[in-house]
């Protein structure tokens, strides 16, 4: 690892695409902070990204890296980082790809907590697909193909994650850029998983969860003097509170131990012999 | 044709039936005896009829067969279920103090040997050992050595120390006396020994063993029969060589969880059965088309949907062959034999290295649950080579890359094959996508470039069809003109079945393929033979029509799909039959 990487090192070549005043760009600039800051370089980082507009994100930046199958971008990261754990993992990906055709995924992920870092990029739509309602819109949010609003409550994800035993959750804004890139270092420097779901604003197809929006509803928890995120049910109180949308580290668990330690993975499994082991005929003798 | 002798013990499941086969299977390994075991069984945890059997004799056994020569039989309908298979003279040896078993009717011309199992195993320190009494008694009656049974009762029961092996071994001893002293019948076995020493092991214990051997460190699954032994194998092994074993919450995490540790440079491996590849084709083009190596394992049975999930049918190759939208490259082989499951184990690692394409392996039922004998140099860990194929360093980096230091994992080779650079290598970085790409990896929609990508990716698969033995196995008389041919696990019971044609006077060329795609070209064979009989277990006849496409002509077929595997004895019936018939269409 080199001491002087910049945060533009993460960036590739690839101008990206998303539409302009997309919250993605944010979003992302703040994890390439987030990388840079934690003493990361692209040879030691892998992303993983997701399927939407906010799954271009592993094109956009430069690290190794696997852009998947939709919704299926968290295992891929765990089964990066338990074969390599010296690598810095992040997955990203929208809040269709997580918390809809991947939220099977999610909540076994959050209950395994493999050392890595999870940024769901929250637009409360599927963007790519141009205007469908996701898991997080609004109940009477009109689509194309919810003309009058899907009429079923939005998932809360991090309900969803404290329920499955999260030991890190977070929320930022993808354009509050110095707190959403400090709320995701955080969740870097976390051991075990930790989950950052980012506001971030869709400004194409959707008007209701709009920059404003969130400007105006955002409470940041750093403010708040008194506010422990090692206190469980206060994070509960928090995340369960439908009349606020929440900024900050909202709950941390001190105790994480990642599955990594748990299992007693230190090795990259890279490396192996030109042959077979040298005590392999005991695997034979077994058998007798 | 192999002395043999057939023995089952059968009851309920839950009756520890499982185990005390494999001890008597194992005990006649010890004594230098070749084995081939099979099970018949239900799905349930409890109830429900199931059987061990143990076909053994003094050379190599590949096969089952129709006959039952000693029968254990613990409930009625045990022997009911395999009335067929008993024969004039077969014992059954039950307890008739057994409330099911009370006036039990053994057929005619059948001995029936009533031993109080429950009450001698009591009297020798618990009911649970009745198996074990059983046991000792049908020792008697094959007039097989006592002795042999302790090492394999010292296996099963060491854990729980000397007391309980002591007392098992006394339950057997007390199982044979009782015989020995009631009945004065003369039994016509004698159960030959040997100093050859054999290990006995099963198809997913030997793709386990082949992983480990070839440097596998990364196992990703979730349980189904009959693929989980393979997960069970690796579990508590793989750790001893720096690896893991993740069982994941579904077959599309597990093939993901896979080609992440692919993708960080560990050979890598899932395994599972037809349910689970159907969940895992969803990830199988991402797999090729971002040139990933990865062993996938399906250990068929029954399909589809649901079907009969603990029967033999090897109704899959189409799924291995074409699943998937898009059009992919991949390799399929097939193990013919238990041993083989080892061998092209090691294989498919190479094969995926080498090409950075997804590997399918087709196994089924019928391997993973025999258990079957074989010298232990059959798996020679010196002679396991890996090959990691084109894979760079932090000093070999340069060469591929481009003017602005960028690594080229999809770089335009005349072989197709491409390098690879594990994450941590400077100067490596890149992205791996399911989009289509250009050389670096970036997503392209280049009308030219996609065309070059695709070729590519197809040229690995001419370049292994080239560089590649892709050979085939060959068995019988390689002159005659009836030709037999066949795919994976079926080549045990045809090798025996040329032996019964044989007798009747019919001479059978067999050959018995392990690679389904690529495949050795058997246009020629099939050609210049009279007749061509693919025998399969499945009703359609999947590689028939494989091969008739690959020759341009016509295969007669015979085809199994009831749930139980090809019996040499029956398979012989079968080939000869369909001799005698025109082919339809
Ligand atoms: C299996 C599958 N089904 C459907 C799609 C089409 N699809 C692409 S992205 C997407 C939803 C994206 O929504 P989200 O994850 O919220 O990402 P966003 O575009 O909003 O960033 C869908 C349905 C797909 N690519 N794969
Ligand atoms: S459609 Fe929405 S989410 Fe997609 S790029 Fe445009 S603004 Fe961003
Ligand atoms: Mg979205």
């Amino acid at each position: 690892m080199s001491s002087d990487v910049r945060f533009t090192d993460f960036k590739s070549d690839k101008q990206p695409t998303w539409c302009p005043g997309c919250g993605d760009f944010g979003t992302m600039n703040g994890m390439m902070k987030a990388l840079a800051n934690t003493g990361n370089d692209p040879d030691n980082t892998f992303v993983v990204a997701g399927i939407g507009c906010s799954g271009k994100i592993g094109t956009y930046m430069h690290s190794y890296a696997m852009h998947g199958v939709h919704g299926r971008a968290l295992p891929v990261g765990a089964g990066v980082k338990m074969a390599n754990p010296d690598l810095e993992v992040m997955v990203a990906g929208g809040d269709g790809d997580g918390y809809s055709i991947g939220a099977g995924h999610f909540v076994h992920a959050v209950r395994r907590n493999v050392d890595m870092t999870y940024v769901v990029m929250d637009n409360r739509i599927y963007g790519l697909t141009k205007g469908q309602a996701s898991p997080t819109s609004r109940e009477d949010f009109e689509t194309s193909t919810t003309p009058e609003g899907p009429k079923q409550p939005p998932v809360n994800p991090m309900a969803l994650a404290l329920a499955a035993g999260a030991t890190f959750i977070a929320q930022s804004f993808s354009s509050d850029a110095m707190r959403h890139a400090e709320i995701v270092q955080e969740a870097i420097e976390h051991d075990g998983f930790g989950f950052v779901n980012v506001f971030s604003p869709c400004v194409t197809f959707n008007d209701v969860d709009t920059y404003d929006y969130f400007r105006d509803n955002l409470v940041d928890l750093a403010e708040d003097d008194d506010y422990d995120r090692h206190d469980y049910n206060e994070a509960k109180d928090r995340i369960l509170d439908a009349s606020k949308e929440y900024q900050g580290v909202i709950y941390q668990n001190e105790n994480s131990v990642p599955y990594e330690e748990q299992h007693g993975l230190t090795e990259n499994m890279s490396e192996i012999p030109d042959g077979a082991p040298e005590d392999a005929m005991d695997l034979v003798r077994e058998f007798y | 044709m192999p002395a043999d002798f057939n023995w089952a013990i059968g009851g309920e499941a839950g009756d520890g039936i499982d185990s005390t086969g494999k001890i008597f299977a194992q005990a006649l390994s010890r004594a230098g005896r070749h084995v081939f075991t099979s099970k018949d069984f239900a799905s349930r945890i409890r109830g429900g009829y199931t059987a061990y059997k143990v076909r053994t004799s003094v050379d190599q056994v590949q096969s089952v067969v129709d006959r039952l020569d000693v029968l254990i039989a613990l409930t009625p309908r045990t022997i009911d279920e395999n009335l067929d298979e008993l024969h004039e003279g077969s014992v059954i040896v039950y307890d008739g103090e057994r409330t099911t078993m009370q006036g039990v009717e053994i057929p005619e011309g059948m001995v029936g040997l009533d031993v109080p199992l429950q009450s001698i195993a009591e009297e020798k320190g618990g009911a649970i050992m009745r198996n074990v009494v059983a046991l000792g008694a049908a020792c008697a009656v094959a007039d097989f050595p006592i002795e042999h049974l302790d090492s394999s009762l010292e296996k099963r029961f060491g854990g729980k120390g000397q007391a309980i092996v002591d007392n098992n071994k006394e339950a057997a001893r007390a199982g044979r006396d009782y015989v020995h002293e009631n009945y004065d019948h003369e039994f016509d076995y004698d159960l030959e020994t040997t100093d050859n020493d054999y290990v006995l092991l099963n198809g997913d214990e030997a793709i386990g063993m082949g992983a480990l051997a070839a440097g596998c460190r990364f196992y990703a699954g979730y349980p189904i029969t009959p693929a989980t032994d393979v997960m069970e194998y690796l579990t508590g092994r793989i750790e001893q060589y720096g690896g893991h074993v993740v069982q994941a919450e579904d077959e599309l995490a597990a093939i993901n969880l896979a080609l992440g540790g692919a993708r960080a440079g560990a050979r890598a491996m899932t395994a599972t059965s037809g349910p689970g590849i159907d969940l895992m084709t969803e990830t199988f083009g991402l797999i090729a088309t971002s040139e990933t190596p990865l062993v996938i394992v399906d250990v068929m049975r029954s399909g589809p949907s649901t079907g009969m999930p603990t029967k033999q049918e090897q109704g899959d190759l189409n799924q291995m062959v074409y699943g998937g939208h898009g059009e992919i490259p991949r390799f399929t082989l097939a193990p013919t034999t238990v041993a083989e499951c080892f061998h092209k184990t090691v294989e498919a690692f190479n094969l995926a290295e080498k090409y950075q394409t997804p590997v399918y392996l087709a196994s089924d039922l019928a391997m993973a649950v025999t258990e079957q004998t074989f010298a232990p140099e059959e798996f020679d860990m010196d002679a396991v080579e890996i090959d990691r194929g084109k894979v760079v360093d932090d000093d070999t980096i340069g060469e591929w890359q481009n003017e602005k230091e960028q690594f080229k994992p999809h770089a335009l080779t005349d072989d197709g094959v491409s390098p690879r650079s594990f994450p941590g290598t400077s100067g490596g970085a890149h992205m791996s996508t399911g989009l289509e790409h250009d050389e670096l990896g970036r997503r392209t929609e280049d009308t030219d470039m996609r065309v070059e990508q695709v070729d590519k990716r197809n040229r690995k698969v001419e370049t292994a069809q080239e560089r590649e033995p892709w050979a085939y196995r060959e068995f019988g008389d390689t002159d005659s003109g009836n030709l037999v041919i066949s795919w994976g696990s079926n080549e045990g019971a045809m090798v025996e079945a040329i032996d019964f044609l044989e007798e009747e006077g019919i001479d059978v060329h067999f050959i018995s393929v392990p690679y389904i795609f690529p495949r050795p070209d058997l246009s020629e064979v099939i050609e210049d033979a009279d007749d061509v009989i693919v025998v399969e277990c499945n009703n359609t006849g999947q590689f028939a029509d494989i091969l008739e496409h690959d020759a341009l002509t016509r295969v007669k077929r015979v085809n199994k799909y009831n749930g139980v595997r090809f019996k040499a004895d029956e398979l012989a019936e079968d080939i000869k039959e369909t001799l005698s018939q025109e082919i339809t269409a």
